[in-house]
């Protein structure tokens, strides 16, 4: 596959010390907050007008609160979400409506995210009608094109959600979105809960859909393969931080973190010779609570190149060279005073 | 790939149909759960009473051989027979026109009371857990320690300020479900509104008010139906308690629960007038308990308790 990279080099959205803490709270009326859930912890990262930036990571590790937090509906507990130059943390009410115009969601579970007592005609024109598009008959006519982009019958538009499978219900999703002429779409695992069968087939009409209308995609999803199709730029997110931001190509091919580096290595190769010399980096332990994570790097835990300073003090996440950008301790000058007990740990 | 359509071949018959109308579907609903209340023996039997005495209610005039107040000139104190079914009390009226003619207060008053709760119950439920924060636990809390007191205790603290009258027993029976009817729905708005389609709802822009009336308040009504019909039944209780006590409705109507407390004193001379009222009291109360049971197990299928 060539590379086909989409970005224009135009930053469509911008986000800027991302954090959405969950608080853990007791008591009632009066609550005290023990703690928090630090499902997004400080996220630097933009994506540019046209492009797809994947989004990877394991379950719990923050990808779908990004997502949702980008788009407000969660508001962030600190950090900004610029679309274009807009900060969309300032605003709300009417302001935000207006917005919302321009900026959509592609949902996971394509049973739960259509409203099962509504038509697909009311659930694709909802949004006409709301921000004053279409009404009436023009608003049939609209609702029965955008059926036929996303490639279903147009004739479908009497009938209930439970009237079609996964990858059907998953396209009214898809058309949904598309109603209100978004620029950008933050697709959350829009391909996890269907067949393997139809997941291409989505994943193809995203593409073609990207193409057709100019749309900018943030991708999230946990399945690497897929990712790689589908992204120009690809962001690897573990406990509620981005370790690891990179052109696709790159990423694959010389990836730096090694929790990256882990993720690859369980990717299987379809060829049986290449599969069975392949060699896999299993990683040990489980993920840490996201209320608690560890001191310094929060993959300190789990890293098998773990070194002193990386239990101590947090990598920064920044450019290793050509837009790579890494949060990790190998690619960094570390302190003076850790850098001796690394040397004494070498020489024993 | 986008272009070729998904399954589903030319059906032009259904292009020209305006939108399904959701009317129908309801009434089919309720007929439906007609039939599966009518499937157990017990929920038959409950469905039955109700129906008895609704129609009780809405005939009685039709069906009482005497008014409610005539004392019937040397008739008093006489024991069932043919003239008097249920007998006459001991100033000389037919119990079982009294009885008769009492459905229609107790049902109407347990009614309204019930449904005015249960409307006021629902929107405070629906917008305060959709809204959530502050004001939403003030709300609950509140409503929490209403629920902590007793329903008659509140009920007699309400009569004590408002005083005893129809509309006082209307008052009461909104004060004492309104909290317990926004918890459930409370209940279920919280679950709903974690729901895909209702952050989609949010995304494309509607209104709170919207968002409420179509995508949260549908996943509403099967809960609220069955704690609809669970209200009615404790609302006879409270209205006939109340009258007993004579702080609900006043003499002379045939109220039941009135009517056991008048028939007390004379308990060993006219037992059936104290009998044949507690009896339809215990019999409304059983059919409505049996019936909102039953349309707990047609409503909400695997949450049998």
């Amino acid at each position: 596959m060539t590379d086909n990279n989409n970005g224009s080099g135009e930053t469509l959205v911008r986000v800027d010390g991302l954090k959405m803490y969950f608080p853990i709270t007791s008591g009632v009326v009066f609550q005290k907050v023990k703690g928090h859930i630090k499902a997004v912890d400080g996220l630097n990262f933009s994506v540019q007008r046209g492009e797809t930036l994947g989004l990877v990571g394991e379950s719990g590790c923050g990808k779908s609160t990004t997502g949702r937090a980008i788009l407000q509906l969660y508001r962030p507990t600190a950090g900004k979400v610029y679309f274009e130059d807009i900060d969309l943390t300032l605003m709300k009410g009417e302001d935000l409506r207006q917005q919302r115009r321009r900026m959509q969601m592609i949902f996971q579970d394509p049973y739960a995210s259509l409203n099962p007592r509504m038509t697909v005609g009311s659930i694709v024109g909802e949004p006409l009608e709301v921000h004053n598009i279409a009404k009436g008959p023009e608003r049939r006519e609209r609702v029965q094109e955008l059926l036929k982009v996303v490639g279903l019958n147009p004739y479908f538009i009497n009938r209930y959600p439970h009237e079609f499978s996964g990858g059907q219900r998953q396209r009214i999703g898809v058309a949904r979105a598309l109603a209100v002429n978004p620029e950008f779409i933050v697709c959350d695992e829009p391909i996890s809960a269907l067949d393997v069968s139809i997941q291409a087939q989505v994943i193809n009409l995203l593409e073609d859909l990207q193409a057709q209308f100019g749309l900018t995609y943030l991708f999230i999803a946990h399945d690497l393969s897929v990712v790689r199709h589908i992204s120009d730029r690809i962001a690897v997110m573990y406990l509620g931080k981005i370790v690891e931001l990179t052109d696709r190509k790159e990423l694959y091919d010389t990836p730096m973190h090694p929790y990256t580096q882990a993720l690859l290595s369980a990717v299987p190769i379809p060829d049986p010779r290449i599969e069975s010399q392949r060699k896999r980096i299993i990683l040990e332990g489980d993920v840490p609570s996201p209320a608690n994570p560890p001191k310094g790097c929060n993959f300190s835990t789990r890293c098998p190149r773990v070194m002193a300073v990386c239990k101590e003090e947090e990598p920064e996440f920044r450019d290793a060279g050509g837009g790579h950008f890494v949060a990790c301790w190998l690619y960094e000058t570390v302190p003076s005073q850790y850098a001796a007990q690394e040397q004494v740990a070498v020489a024993n | 790939m986008a272009g070729n359509t998904t399954g589903g071949g030319s059906q032009p018959a259904s292009l020209a149909t305006h939108e399904r109308r959701a009317l129908p579907a309801v009434f089919t609903r309720w007929w439906h759960a007609l039939r599966e209340l009518y499937a157990r023996p017990s929920s038959a039997l409950g469905t039955t009473l109700v129906l008895v005495f609704l129609a009780m209610a809405l005939f009685g005039p039709l069906i009482a051989p005497y008014s409610a107040t005539e004392q019937i000139s040397g008739a008093a104190r006489q024991a069932p027979s043919v003239q008097h079914l249920f007998g006459t009390d001991h100033l000389g009226r037919d119990v079982f026109s009294r009885v008769v003619l009492g459905a229609r207060d107790i049902l109407a008053l347990a009614g309204l009371g019930t449904l005015f709760a249960v409307v006021i119950g629902t929107l405070i439920g629906l917008f305060s857990a959709y809204r959530g924060g502050l004001t939403d636990e003030v709300t609950f809390r509140f409503f929490d320690s209403l629920l902590a007191l007793p329903a008659l205790l509140l009920a007699l603290l309400v009569l004590g300020v408002v005083g005893p009258s129809r509309n006082s027993v209307l008052v009461v029976l909104v004060i004492v479900y309104v909290p317990i009817v926004a918890r459930v729905v409370r209940s279920v708005v919280l679950s709903t509104k974690q729901k895909g389609y209702v952050e989609a709802a949010r995304l494309q822009g509607e209104s709170t008010a919207s968002i409420v009336r179509r995508d949260i308040f549908p996943s509403v009504t099967p809960a609220l139906t069955v704690e609809a019909g669970l209200r009615f039944s404790y609302a006879i209780f409270l209205v006939a308690s109340l009258g007993f006590l004579g702080v609900g409705v006043q003499p002379p109507n045939p109220d039941w629960g009135l009517m056991v407390s008048q028939a007390r004193p004379y308990v060993s001379l006219t037992p059936w007038a104290l009998y044949f009222p507690a009896a339809a009291i215990a019999l409304l109360v059983i059919g409505v308990n049996l019936a909102a049971d039953g349309l707990k197990r047609v409503m909400l299928p695997g949450r049998e308790v």
